[in-house]
């Protein structure tokens, strides 16, 4: 995958050169030039630019709608017992971590089971996580096609009784001006996380 | 609200050690629902003296109980309805997000925080002979995390 190798690179020659040049120069503001991020900037990646779904109040929400805050997607569903809620769980957790810039800060969850979870299921959903956290869902073609545009695999698959849905754990962030910055992946830290949010908050703010 | 959890766990393994079955069931749980979710899941430890295997479950709250497994793939969540789980004799094991659990499907009511879910479970001794446990699973809320909250924080 383009982003992830490729950002694992940048990072890791970032890491390697500016380890480097402390050594050699004694700098004490080596936090500037290490990598800045706890999870994978991919930052100008060339995929997941928008989204253009329905909130449960069926307005049509897109990035733009989100512009001054930090937002952090995630792809799921709601019959998930394990990895949307523990993903979930812990963006209400950045959002604590956060204090005051949790006001910026906002949760988006993306279906990828538009016939099992209804508006009302997703609105309870999300809420029952954080009330200012919101579900967004699309029909099949435009589930289908968000997905793809964020690289997202997701998969039906039959069990017993009816099916389950295979789904990328990945969650993505974009920053205040709307740009998609972060991979996170589902094992990153509710406190590494909120670090990395707060510092996209920060630059967003200059002089704060 | 955990220590009557924890209590509540308590009085079930020793019910369940009790009952002269050779499987042990403790810290059971169930996470919560919203209204209309049809599905989640169960989650406790297993053990047994002898060699045993949890092959099928039913619930009142549930149309339908599977054993599911689940395991991430290069980053991709997979959930399977697995046969069943063994359970090697003598030691514990753990269903538990990231991992094995009890998925209780076709949900005839909301799974609400504080609620007690009646499970019975159904085990296969190397014998071949069936053993069921009825347990009695608290609800944690959905935001419940991997670790039982504040289990071990007295």
């Amino acid at each position: 995958m383009y982003s992830f190798l490729q950002a694992c690179r940048q990072r890791w020659s970032l890491l390697v050169l500016s380890c480097a040049a402390c050594l050699l120069t004694g700098c004490d503001r080596s936090g500037d030039a290490l990598a800045r991020f706890h999870a994978i900037d991919i930052t100008g990646a060339p995929y997941g630019h928008d989204f253009r779904l329905q909130a449960p109040d069926g307005s049509e929400r897109t990035v733009a709608d989100f512009r001054g805050k930090a937002i952090l997607v995630f792809f799921g569903f709601t019959q998930c017992p394990d990895v949307c809620p523990t993903a979930l769980t812990r963006a209400a957790e950045v959002k604590r971590l956060l204090g005051r810039q949790g006001e910026r800060f906002q949760a988006v969850f993306i279906t990828v089971d538009p016939e099992r979870d209804t508006p009302a299921i997703l609105r309870e959903y999300t809420q029952a996580f954080d009330p200012s956290f919101i579900g967004l869902s699309g029909d099949l073609a435009q589930t289908q096609k968000t997905a793809t545009d964020f690289r997202v695999h997701y998969a039906k698959v039959p069990t017993g009784s009816g099916y389950t849905m295979d789904h990328t754990a990945t969650s993505y962030v974009f920053d205040p001006a709307g740009k998609l910055r972060l991979a996170v992946s589902h094992t990153t830290t509710a406190t590494d996380l909120a670090a990395d949010i707060s510092a996209l908050l920060k630059d967003a703010v200059p002089g704060h | 609200m955990n220590i009557k959890h924890d209590l509540i766990a308590l009085l079930i393994t020793s019910a369940a050690s009790l009952a002269g079955a050779q499987v042990t069931i403790s810290e059971p749980w169930v996470r919560a629902t919203v209204p209309q979710q049809k599905a989640t899941g169960a989650f406790m430890q297993l053990k047994a003296d002898q060699s045993m295997r949890l092959v099928a479950g039913k619930s009142p709250v549930a149309g339908v109980v599977e054993i599911h497994e689940m395991a991430m793939d290069n980053g991709v969540m997979k959930m399977r309805q697995i046969p069943g789980i063994e359970i090697p004799a003598g030691q514990t094991l753990a269903l538990k997000p990231g991992s094995y659990h009890v998925m209780l499907l076709d949900l005839k009511q909301q799974v609400k925080d504080g609620d007690t879910v009646p499970i019975t479970l159904e085990f296969v001794g190397l014998d071949n002979k069936k053993h069921t446990m009825e347990i009695k699973a608290p609800a944690r809320p959905l935001n419940a995390s991997v670790t039982p909250p504040d289990a071990h924080k007295h």
